[in-house]
């Protein structure tokens, strides 16, 4: 492999003369213990457009620190590279250092050469030595290279969207509009509260489902910051954070366009309709919801109840847990139990999935009424016939017929019929069974990769009302930041289009992108990219894939990796 | 961690403590007790030269007392603040009034043996606890032998066997020959949803018990783990799809029961006694290593600092709340997340965590 020649461009662009400033770190021990830190400085001092080189005991003490500002006064750097520990730790100290001094941050180049190599050859002192050497190397002609940036600002509108009305939708509009920003409540039904309003007594809360999205709806509905849209979804969806605008089609087929700075997405679930299993018939087999209606209305309920977990789930076809099926199940036995006391009930189960210490203590309780609890498996699941089902139990081993006048399905939880449309409108990604992706599974579950975006409530996964009302809480709190800054601040390593004769509106940029960075505008001259430099997170994808190679990475051109490349391959 | 310790608007005291807090929603004054490090905090940069020279010696408590550390240390090496401590109770000019090396070492002269507990008053608008768990008593269970037997570990210890920066260099040895540890069992609710001990679900360990053992699979491929669990539970977002890879690619065995007792042949293998509930009959297993899933409580000193702030507790001394305003404790302005509010996993302590700091804006009515 032949490196490519670089050398001439390693003067600075306006002609003015490359003048760069080393200094390599001794860390105490942590670099200077594991090889030559002042065989490297000397070393640094010979490599092209550099004009001073020092070693520190510590770069970033107060020492350290005034070492630099001093260097670069004193011997007018305009170009400055730290050979030291990790840029995740101290890139903001020494970039605040350079802008101190005068000199642009984006001016300034780290180079590791601790966890990347005193630490990792602690053995090996010399080749350690060759090692930070080829790191400097190449540091020093990437730093030759650098240019000066400006942070990207722009605006935030003082105003969220969010597309679902259900006690997720409803908690985080109230959360907001207590606060004082404006609040757009889309609801595609005619009427607000979502799957609450099938529900009677919930847990851990231990109130009347309907009263307390009763209670929401109606301070809503009175809150002057919140606008409420029934019947009405989001049909069309431009721009990005900070300024979007939606065209909402409501009842009739009127539209109305709105703009918003954040959006939120809290578009809930739909429980699976058991077509066809276990003899569903609406009557004496049911779903949870529907004995839920039974056990609302009161009157002659059923005295033999069965319940059948994992109806629809847990099972090759859909993998996943529904999370919340077995508490429903476990507090539907003790209203029965509550309303008639002498009614049998046997709850035929897989796992129990009842989590927490709430929960459990509902399980205890169940059992304590005399509900009894069978394990099946899988591969054995239970037979409803007339009046009775049978099933293997697991820890018996043995078949067992128990009666049934009701058998209550307790099916799997689907994401709403609405979440691969608004998927889809707003650009962000839903995991294999529907349920909309955040953009860190662990640390970041309120979050989609799109900045101005959020999620919240079962839309997300099955959640009971609580963890659903804490969500709903955590997106508002995380949509609240921009919202309240009134600005969004980017650094600038950003994607641009720095040649749009070139663009051939092919797409595949736009298409690519993960953050929804990228929009595809007609222009007098046809299509054309457009990047929105706000949403960019500068990963690069839209510029190692443009064909017309007319995107570059603004602090990390192909010029400036080229230069590295090239630097690495010479060798000292 | 980082990101907070670089904010500008976050002020870590670390190592400290709170020692009384008075006022109300609004217009709190909270006494916070900062230890004495015989570090100074601005001064150190955790350069480790004293480490290296100090002499003394004490059980690295990071390491759950696998291997022993000097008595002036870095509870973590990314812990922050990057900053040293010297264990008072281990180290020698304290216990013994002479040596001081780790003074003489450090060139930027951050050593100070007469710092004393210091006072700080903070005054806040709100307050949110997130003092998370610790682990329920393993030594509480005979049968299993935590302590007696030697190859019984915690989940937490495993935790830092399997760890590269640990103290097997993240080779899975097992403590009383250190030879690999290749077959393994999982011990399930132990004291978790145990009327004796605690009445709850932990909620956390089945899948950490999963992850052990992908991760032992993926370090030696010989090693083979079994699982021994009351309810499999995996409710979280994807966790179902995790146990069933950890079957069908990394041959997890799965068996459902509680496991009655552990004892140990010559060689201290242990020897777990349980009921094959298909095959209905008591079986054992002899394995190299055994790893108790010993419950989760709420942290040490919550007891304490809910009485200090006047919040209530439930039954299993987590903090009380209502469930429809979930991270809000019996006291006004004072908000709480995370695990000190009940067993969760990581995400829904993130969640919470947010909906926490989302309430302290609305009740201070930040726009």
């Amino acid at each position: 492999m032949t490196a490519p020649d670089n050398s001439s461009s390693q003067e600075p662009k306006d002609g003015e003369e490359l003048r760069i400033g080393v200094f390599v770190c001794r860390c105490g021990t942590n670099i200077a213990g594991f090889l030559d830190t002042e065989t490297v400085r000397e070393y640094a001092q010979t490599l092209p457009g550099v004009v001073f080189a020092k070693e520190n005991l510590f770069t970033c003490s107060e020492a350290g620190v005034s070492e630099i500002k001093r260097g670069i006064e004193e011997n007018r750097l305009n170009r400055v590279v730290v050979a030291a520990c990790t840029p995740r730790t101290h890139e903001p100290l020494f970039r605040a250092t350079c802008e101190e001094a005068g000199l642009n941050p984006f001016l300034f180049e780290f180079v590791n050469i601790r966890e990347q190599c005193s630490w990792v050859h602690k053995s090996a002192r010399d080749s350690a030595t060759n090692k930070a050497k080829d790191l400097v190397r190449m540091g020093v002609a990437r730093a030759a290279l650098l240019e000066a940036q400006t942070e990207i600002r722009s605006p935030v509108v003082a105003s969220a969207l969010i597309i679902g009305g259900g006690i997720a939708g409803l908690s985080a509009a109230l959360s907001l509009a207590k606060r004082g920003f404006e609040v757009k409540l889309v609801e595609k039904k005619e009427e607000m509260g979502g799957m609450l309003r099938f529900l009677g007594r919930i847990y851990p809360a231990d109130v009347d489902a309907r009263e307390i999205v009763s209670a929401r709806i109606e301070e809503a509905a009175n809150h002057p910051n919140i606008e409420i849209f029934t019947s009405t979804q989001v049909s069309d969806l431009r721009g990005y954070i900070g300024n979007y605008t939606a065209t909402l089609r409501g009842p009739e087929d009127r539209s109305e366009g709105i703009t918003v700075g954040v959006i939120i997405v809290a578009t809930g679930i739909r429980a699976l309709v058991p077509e066809g299993l276990y003899g569903y018939d609406g009557r004496r087999v049911v779903t949870q919801i529907q004995f839920e209606q039974e056990l609302r209305k009161g009157g002659d309920l059923p005295h033999q109840v069965v319940f059948i977990q994992c109806v629809g789930s847990r099972n090759r076809e859909r993998v996943y847990c529904s999370r919340i099926c077995c508490m429903t199940a476990v507090r539907q036995a003790l209203m029965l139990k509550e309303k008639t006391p002498s009614a049998g009930v046997h709850i035929l189960y897989r796992d129990l999935q009842c989590y927490g210490v709430e929960f459990e203590e509902l399980l205890r309780k169940a059992k304590k009424v005399g509900v009894r609890f069978v394990a099946f498996r899988e591969e054995n699941p239970p037979v409803v016939d007339d009046g009775s089902v049978t099933v293997i139990s697991d820890v018996l081993g043995s078949e067992l017929t128990v009666p049934a006048d009701r058998v209550v399905l307790s099916t799997a939880l689907l994401p709403d019929e609405s979440g691969a449309a608004t998927s889809k409108l707003l650009k962000v990604p839903v995991d294999a069974d529907g349920f909309f992706l955040e953009a860190h599974v662990k640390l970041r579950p309120l979050d989609f990769a799109t900045e101005g975006i959020f999620v919240c409530g079962a839309c997300r996964w099955p959640c009971t009302v609580s963890e659903s009302i804490a969500q709903a809480l955590g997106a508002a709190g995380r949509a609240s930041v921009y919202l309240a800054a009134g600005e969004v601040a980017v650094e600038p390593i950003v994607a641009v289009l720095f040649d749009e004769d070139k663009c051939r509106g092919c797409g595949l940029c736009a298409s690519l992108c993960p953050y929804s960075a990228i929009e595809m505008v007609e222009t007098d001259s046809g299509t054309k990219a457009r990047m929105i430099s706000v949403a960019c997170k500068g990963c690069g994808v839209c510029a190692s894939t443009c064909y017309r190679r007319v995107i570059r990475m603004e602090h990390y051109s192909d010029e400036q990796m080229q230069a590295q490349i090239s630097a690495c391959l010479k060798g000292s | 961690m980082l990101d907070a310790g670089r904010h500008p608007n976050i002020n870590i005291l670390a190592y400290s403590e709170i020692a009384g807090v008075s006022g109300q929603a609004g217009s709190f004054t909270v006494q916070v007790r900062r230890k004495a490090r015989y570090v100074k905090e601005d001064i150190c940069n955790a350069c480790g030269d004293c480490v290296a020279k100090c002499p003394g010696k004490a059980p690295d408590s990071f390491d759950m007392g696998l291997r022993n550390r000097k008595s002036i240390y870095l509870y973590f090496a990314q812990g922050i603040p990057a900053v040293m401590t010297i264990d008072a109770e281990h180290c020698r000019f304290f216990t013994k009034g002479k040596c001081r090396v780790c003074e003489k070492t450090c060139v930027k002269g951050a050593i100070d043996f007469d710092q004393q507990d210091e006072m700080v008053e903070i005054h806040a608008g709100a307050i949110i606890l997130a003092t998370g768990l610790d682990l329920y008593d393993a030594g509480r269970f005979p049968q299993y032998g935590y302590g007696r037997l030697p190859n019984v570990i915690t989940g937490l210890e495993y935790e830092r066997l399997i760890n590269a920066t640990g103290p097997t260099g993240g080779h899975l040895l097992r403590p009383s020959d250190q030879k690999p540890a290749e077959k393994v069992a999982y011990v399930q609710c132990v004291g978790s949803r145990d009327l004796n001990h605690c009445s709850y679900c932990s909620s956390v360990c089945c899948m950490y018990a999963i992850k052990d053992a992908m991760l032992a699979r993926e370090h030696d491929p010989n090693s083979r783990s079994y699982i021994f669990h009351t309810d499999l539970r995996n409710v979280g977002k994807g966790f179902r799809n995790y146990e069933r890879r950890g079957a069908e690619e990394y041959e997890i065995e799965y068996i459902r029961g509680r496991v009655a007792e552990i004892q140990e042949d010559e060689d201290h293998n242990p020897i777990l006694w349980y009921e094959d509930t298909e095959k209905r009959e008591v079986r054992n297993l002899q394995v190299d290593m055994a790893v108790l899933a010993v419950a989760a409580t709420p942290s040490r000193g919550a007891n304490a600092l809910s009485e200090l702030l006047g919040i209530e507790q439930n039954e299993s001394g987590f903090l009380k709340v209502d469930g429809t305003a979930p991270v809000d404790t019996t006291v006004p302005g004072i908000f709480a997340c995370g695990f000190a509010l009940g067993p969760r996993d990581i995400p829904e302590s993130v969640a919470s965590a947010s909906a926490a700091a989302c309430r302290v804006a609305e009740s201070l009515g930040y726009s």
